[in-house]
């Protein structure tokens, strides 16, 4: 992030308070990186901007809907085809094709579907049942060892964040990516489910950084090194 | 899978955390924002800041602390005492609340928690429930079928002052069923004691229910932590006076649960 500021906008569609966000963002870059963010529902701010966090919350519907009605489809689009992207819980979800949650098409921009846990009847290590949503720290697997037999290595975003580390979910519905190279972290809750997914300059998590303490920060200010 | 949760409790009043033993001997314990770091950088999973404010005048002080501290710490924040309708939960939410918590207001009015999970979902809306073992007097009250009630704990509001005659057992349930994502249990028989939680009430009210519940009240060591979890089935577990007072840090209470064989984030 030599030179110049950069802008990292956060794509404000009207679902949910997306101050958290933001300022994780801030504080997750160091004094000397110089970036400004702005929680913008303006699509020439986004489309401006250098790099772009795209959150959600709620319901998939919604969160499709309100992307349409607000005029900021074509910018998320337009940024997803230029410069890093990170997608945060629904925002992560909408990245793929078609989500089980009222029957409804995502972006497309990753190849797949968004699917509700199915954990009836299925008991924890301890004994207890699945709760659906899931809401709390869980673990998030990122090395080789844990995940499907043929994955690449760790993604950049991973740099310095030991593997299984605790991340903070909220959320009843999972990401199925239709090609497991798109799976870039995976989290066990009654099965295994993908985490993270990445796609060229697009990453995206079920859980969320910005309640996720050191190590979501870590996450973010990867983000805002990261050069596709 | 998920890791159990350790919660510290911070009391805010006036725009102030304070610390004090059953309201009494209230005094300043220094900055939220340094309290919250502080405790962020000890391991805790969540922060909960209770407003013990009385009047409603000085209600809205709690927001610039809830704004404070979640621009400086990120993890999850909830927020009770004094919240009454639907508004409040917009306005704590925007805060930089993640979850707020109904309690009197709940039993005035159970439609609120309906509608607040309604309009943004039962994963932000918690219902705490102050619980207290029946007397033998109490145990003889008639039921909802007419016979007598017998052994159990009754539900309490106005900060423990009113028993309003409803089984905690039964207004766990009713208020999951309403769209509650988390109850947020306290025994008041324990409160204040450091005798342990109760876990009977504990367990009584976990199996009850399919949403997480918080275990509170009565702890006064790192064993007591372990046998909220263990024996109670409690998802997480709530502390004041032990981590305020220093007696023991969150990363210690984090070791004795690992040891213990419970599944946390270290």
């Amino acid at each position: 992030m030599a030179g110049g500021r950069e802008t990292v906008a956060v794509v404000d569609y009207g679902m949910g308070n997306l101050r958290s966000v933001a300022q994780a963002v801030l504080h997750a870059a160091r004094v000397s990186d110089r970036v400004d963010v702005v929680v913008t529902a303006s699509p020439q701010a986004v489309r401006d901007a250098h790099r772009v966090v795209l959150p959600g919350q709620g319901a998939m519907p919604d969160c499709m809907a309100e992307l349409e009605r607000s005029g900021l489809r074509e910018a998320v689009l337009h940024a997803a085809a230029t410069k890093p992207l990170f997608g945060v819980c629904v925002g992560m979800q909408m990245l793929l094709e078609h989500s089980e949650e009222g029957d409804t098409p995502g972006l497309g921009l990753i190849p797949g579907r968004v699917v509700r846990f199915r954990l009836d009847g299925q008991r924890q290590p301890d004994g207890s049942r699945y709760k659906v949503p899931q809401m709390g720290w869980n673990r998030v697997w990122h090395g080789f060892e844990h995940g499907a037999a043929e994955r690449p290595a760790a993604h950049p975003l991973w740099a310095g964040i030991p593997d299984g580390s605790y991340f903070y979910f909220v959320h009843s519905f999972h990401a199925h990516p239709a090609d497991p190279g798109h799976t870039v972290g995976v989290t066990d809750y009654g099965v295994r489910f993908a985490s993270a997914i990445a796609r060229d300059n697009l990453f995206a998590t079920q859980f969320h950084p910005e309640k996720s303490a050191a190590q979501g920060l870590a996450l973010y200010r990867n983000f805002l090194h990261w050069n596709p | 899978m998920l890791a159990k949760r350790i919660i510290p409790c911070l009391d805010v009043t006036g725009g102030r955390v304070v610390k004090g033993v059953n309201f009494v001997g209230l005094r300043d314990a220094g900055d939220p924002v340094e309290i919250a770091a502080r405790y962020n950088e000890q391991g805790a999973d969540e922060l909960t800041f209770l407003d013990i404010t009385a009047t409603s005048d000085g209600r809205d002080l709690i927001l610039p602390i809830i704004e404070a501290v979640a621009s400086q710490v990120f993890i999850p924040l909830t927020v009770g005492g004094g919240v009454r309708t639907v508004e409040d939960v917009r306005r704590l939410l925007n805060a930089g609340a993640d979850k707020v918590s109904f309690n009197s207001a709940a039993i005035a009015n159970p439609q609120v928690v309906r509608d607040a999970a309604a309009k943004y979902g039962s994963q932000c809306i918690v219902v705490a429930i102050d619980a207290k073992r029946r007397s033998a007097e109490e145990e003889r009250r008639p039921g909802p079928d007419g016979q007598p009630l017998g052994p159990g704990w009754d539900v309490y509001s106005h900060g423990g002052r009113r028993n309003v005659g409803l089984d905690a057992v039964a207004w766990a349930r009713r208020v999951a069923e309403l769209g509650a994502g988390e109850i947020l249990l306290t025994s008041m028989d324990r409160d204040g004691t450091q005798a342990g939680f109760d876990l009977e009430l504990t367990r009584a009210v976990s199996d009850a229910v399919d949403v997480p519940v918080i275990a509170s009240g009565g702890v006064g060591t790192l064993d007591h932590l372990v046998d909220g979890i263990r024996v109670g089935g409690a998802d997480a577990v709530l502390a004041a006076s032990i981590f305020h007072y220093g007696t023991y840090t969150i990363a210690q209470a984090k070791r004795r649960l690992a040891e213990a064989g419970i599944p946390v984030r270290l």
